[in-house]
């Protein structure tokens, strides 16, 4: 039995208990969680705990009942007041709304069906991380260069049928932010993602590598990248 | 066939599209409402808040930007509704339900009867726990928050989040040992 040794390590992985029960930790996280549990039984123990607490408050919740029809009608009679009084003007939608909903139209199905749809999806796609992705992690392009030597950077390139909210997810999982792209290069377009915000041993780079590319639903390509230039 | 996501919904509201709207309510509106009522502790209450609640999605559609889920964003509103409404309540009302949250499990004869029942024990003491308390665990473990995403509804720094689910369980732990249920932790 290999407990942890070191107590703030276990205090710290203990603490993340409700969440993994909950499967909301990042895929790091949670191979940690995973692996402390298979070696300390006592913790196993408390996992149960935390599986109880967790089962009887989705019971609890569930019991709850729901609110009457009276407070949609509330809600839509205040809108309909509210519309009546100054109606809205309609704004244009941005770029990355627009392409999103027109990819959302689309079973990814649908859009293989032809060499010429994958290539459109492709392009789209392209257009939607640079616009939104890029854009929600606008700063991270502009850290000095002797941080940015510090931090670690993979290439990556998606696959066609990747939605732009799985892109998003799958990097907000990783705490991964896109930092330069899209970039040509041979199968697709690629893009620089900053892995992580601290110094990480070359053993953690290469496990995070190899944690995104097993998610091949979403990952076409993935190898570590030296950072941008500024 | 592939549900239109929230956040192409938030951009449909934002044009005043009311049938987006629809949809979006009756994606959510159950799972707030209970959010709600259990930090008001009053159904009536807390159908009048979520009317108040999707209102406001109406009215800041346009200013939502995507950095977080809408779901987090709709309950970060929900809370800020229901402690406005809570600070809005007269003060004996405040005391009748601390009274009820600090309540100690063993008083109740009901709950001797029910000490063979774990499950409907630790709802109760679940039921016990101040609204600090009831709000972190119903977050995590009901409506699925990551430590960020509760950080971004509560308001405080990620590693309080932590620090707080781990006192409202110890609370939880302490209720149930009060009630006769040892569970060999903390």
């Amino acid at each position: 039995m290999n407990m942890i040794n070191k107590e703030p390590e276990r205090h710290e992985i203990e603490a993340l208990l409700p969440w993994h029960a909950a499967g909301t930790l990042n895929r790091r996280d949670a191979d940690r969680v995973e692996q402390a549990l298979a070696g300390d039984r006592e913790l196993a123990r408390r996992y149960d705990l935390v599986r109880e607490e967790l089962a009887e408050t989705i019971h609890l919740n569930e019991t709850l009942g729901a609110p009457s029809a009276r407070a949609m009608e509330k809600l839509f009679a205040a809108i309909d007041a509210e519309e009546a009084r100054s109606p809205r003007r309609k704004r244009s939608l941005d770029l990355g709304t627009r392409i999103s909903e027109f990819l959302g139209g689309f079973a990814p199905r649908t859009l293989a069906w032809s060499a010429a749809a994958a290539a459109v999806a492709i392009l789209l796609q392209a257009a939607v991380i640079t616009a939104v992705v890029v854009k929600d992690h606008g700063n991270a392009g502009y850290t000095v260069a002797s941080a940015q030597n510090d931090k670690a950077f993979a290439a990556i390139r998606f696959t066609p049928q990747a939605t732009a909210s799985e892109i998003s997810n799958f990097l907000g999982a990783y705490k991964a932010t896109v930092v330069e792209g899209p970039m040509k290069g041979i199968g697709g377009s690629h893009y620089r993602i900053r892995l992580s915000d601290t110094k990480l041993s070359s053993e953690e780079v290469g496990r995070i590598i190899r944690d995104m590319q097993a998610e091949s639903k979403i990952v076409a390509f993935i190898a570590e990248a030296s950072p941008p230039s500024q | 066939m592939q549900a239109t996501s929230d956040e192409v919904l938030i951009g449909r509201i934002a044009n005043g599209d009311r049938l987006a709207m629809q949809v979006l309510y009756a994606r959510h509106h159950v799972r707030v409402f209970r959010f709600v009522v259990r930090l008001v502790r009053d159904e009536g209450t807390a159908e009048d808040l979520i009317s108040e609640v999707f209102l406001d999605v109406w009215r800041q559609a346009g200013r939502f930007e995507g950095r977080s889920a809408v779901s987090t964003w709709v309950l970060a509103i929900a809370r800020f509704k229901a402690l406005s409404a809570l600070r809005r309540r007269p003060d004996e009302e405040l005391d009748e339900e601390t009274a009820g949250a600090i309540e100690d499990p063993t008083d109740d004869p009901e709950m001797s009867l029910e000490k063979k029942n774990k499950s409907v024990l630790i709802r109760k003491c679940l039921t016990g726990l101040s609204a600090d308390h009831r709000e972190i665990i119903d977050l995590v473990y009901y409506h699925e928050k990551s430590v960020e995403e509760v950080a971004e509804i509560v308001g405080i720094p990620e590693n309080t989040v932590k620090t707080r689910m781990f006192y409202a369980r110890k609370k939880l732990a302490e209720l149930l040992k009060a009630a006769g249920i040892e569970r060999g932790w903390p």
